[in-house]
């Protein structure tokens, strides 16, 4: 396993969170200290073993194809930070030409 | 003397009204006036619901009076607050979610509320469930029943402490690693979560998926099955919901261990937690013994690397689901001139130092390059320690072994974010292998310098899907030793 230091920077833009540079010097700090115990897990040999996702037996889950009631549209919508009617409004994604 | 109703448990509260003796809304506003009388000082809830709770209460009273007879009838429950309640205010102790009303119920609570229970309120927690305190609510301070100075413990301590100081007959809680079993034994109540899969999520806000279980925290073991029994099973809502009939438990619960195999796991040397605790759960073990169980050292070898495993997967697992906090749809938003901006500044104000820490160690297991060295290999210890406990129940029925590593720690005792993980070193196995297992008071511990005796709890683990046995092996403990009757909460009990 990697012990080489945490790119706080680089992860923290991955997961879409700003950070101030204090965040990153301790956040930097204790991410490095958590890796050292979690390496421990080097010393088990996983070689033959199957990850297990889930403990209990998991299987694919059908519905009938039948519309049943939902949410309406108002109650979903109600509650977004910006709206414009049937939209949810954030910035502009796309350059104007 | 006949006890207040505050002071009963839910199964009496539930004859009385069913029986005609009191009504659900005598219930309730006992409930509601001692959350005024003490909730200054525990700090319990974020939000309590009177309006709501009475009209249910008097809605309860006319379903009796028609005819019906409900297992729960007017019993006063309160709900973590991140279980959603249609209407109501859900925040998961987080800035985030601060102002955000649930348009739908959980499962789990709308059938506690069809078996005639009534939410009083929503209760405090660490941020998204991440902590074992309660101290990484952004929302609120919620403080132990039992010694005002010290926490309830975490995640749910809130409900913990709501049933602690007698203002909710039962709360319910979740637990990913232990954030039901470590607040009960901080608060000298039973937290019990069931089997991976037995009570639907649908309505929880997830943490970490492949483990989250929601659970009753209850004075009584008794309590703890009813509640069990009436929120356990399938749903079509969940399809991680285990479809298989669930055994009632509430009937028949046992009152002797005889020939039942307890294994003592040997990993597991509470020696090292000090003399005075060492002591409680001797005696523990000793009390099982005289009960008629037999005692067997049993090997859980990769136990040990419970936490590390716990701390790659569950990380993994947030920073995947918390990714739908983006500013966009709902919860709270941070505007800036472009997209990308708006949601690094929306979740940089929005979430805590825990849950940033976590986010972003699990966004770095799963990011290019470290997802086998990390995940993966979690996910096969994972298997192991499944494993571990597959082997010892070949020879057991059931495990005991403590609940937390201390009983409950004064504020800001714990600045060290591993020092705080550590809490759950003996919860953890059990939810990564799936468990049913509890926490049941069984002893005091009246730490140095603390002029207030503190409870601690033992928790029993059982095979998958042996509810029954768990709950009934804890009865017979609870009534053989009464543990939880033996000193009364700081803010007392009169109502």
């Amino acid at each position: 396993m990697s012990s080489e230091k945490i790119d706080v920077r680089y992860v923290a833009k991955l997961a879409r969170i700003a950070l101030t540079d204090e965040e990153v010097e301790r956040f930097g700090a204790q991410l490095g200290d958590l890796l050292e115990h979690v390496n421990a897990l080097g010393a088990l040999d996983t070689s033959a073993v199957p990850a297990t996702a889930q403990v209990v037996e998991s299987r694919n889950v059908e519905r009938p194809d039948t519309v049943v009631p939902c949410l309406s549209r108002e109650t979903v919508m109600a509650q977004a930070p910006q709206r414009q009617g049937a939209f949810f409004r954030v910035p502009r994604i796309i350059a104007e030409e | 003397m006949e006890r207040s109703l505050i002071e009963r448990t839910a199964a009496e509260i539930a004859r009385g009204v069913n029986r005609g003796e009191h009504s659900a809304a005598e219930a309730v506003d006992a409930a509601l006036a001692r959350v005024g009388e003490v909730e200054e000082r525990v700090g319990a809830f974020l939000t309590v619901l009177s309006d709501d709770a009475r009209n249910r209460a008097c809605a309860i009273d006319e379903r009796v009076r028609a005819g019906e007879r409900l297992p729960l009838a007017g019993v006063p429950l309160a709900v973590k607050d991140n279980m959603c309640v249609t209407g109501t205010r859900t925040t998961c102790g987080s800035r985030i979610l601060e102002r955000w009303t649930a348009p739908y119920t959980a499962t789990a609570v709308r059938r506690l509320e069809d078996a005639g229970a009534i939410v009083i309120g929503k209760t405090n927690l660490d941020e998204f469930a991440m902590g074992s305190s309660c101290e990484n609510s952004a929302l609120g301070v919620t403080r132990n029943p039992y010694d005002l100075s010290r926490v309830p413990g975490g995640s749910s301590g809130g409900s913990a402490a709501a049933v602690a100081g007698y203002e909710a007959a039962i709360g319910i809680g979740s637990d990913t690693g232990g954030s039901i079993r470590e607040p009960g034994a901080f608060c000298n109540v039973i937290g019990f979560k069931p089997t991976y899969g037995r009570v639907s999520r649908y309505g929880l806000i997830a943490f970490a998926s492949s483990l989250d279980q929601i659970g009753p925290l209850t004075r009584t073991v008794e309590d703890a099955a009813l509640v069990y029994d009436a929120m356990a099973g399938y749903d079509p809502m969940d399809s991680t919901s285990i479809d298989r009939p669930v055994e009632p438990t509430a009937k028949g619960l046992l009152e002797s261990l005889s020939g039942l195999k307890v294994g003592i796991v040997r990993q597991f040397d509470t020696r090292e937690l000090g003399d005075d605790v060492d002591e409680v759960y001797d005696r523990a073990y000793h009390d099982l013994e005289a009960l008629g169980a037999e005692l067997h050292d049993v090997s859980l070898p990769t136990a040990d690397y419970g936490l590390a495993t716990y701390y790659l997967i569950a990380p993994a697992e947030c920073s995947s689901n918390l990714a739908r906090f983006d500013g966009v749809r709902y919860g709270s938003r941070v505007e800036a001139a472009d997209v990308q901006a708006m949601y690094e500044n929306t979740r940089a104000a929005g979430f805590g130092p825990e849950v940033k820490r976590r986010i972003l160690i699990g966004t770095y297991a799963l990011s290019s390059g470290y997802y086998d060295a990390y995940y993966v290999r979690a996910q096969k210890a994972r298997t192991l320690i499944a494993r571990d406990f597959e082997a010892a129940f070949a020879e057991v029925d059931l495990i005991a072994c403590p609940a937390a590593s201390s009983p409950a720690f004064t504020f800001n005792a714990k600045s060290d974010p591993y020092s705080m993980y550590m809490m759950d070193y003996y919860t953890i196995p059990m939810s990564l292998a799936g468990l049913p297992a509890l926490s049941v008071p069984c002893g005091w511990v009246t730490p140095p310098g603390g002029a207030l005796p503190l409870p601690m709890g033992l928790q029993f683990a059982a095979p998958l899907f042996s509810e029954k046995l768990l709950l009934g092996v804890a009865h017979a403990y609870e009534s053989a030793t009464k543990h939880a009757l033996k000193h009364k909460p700081e803010v007392g009990a009169r109502g």
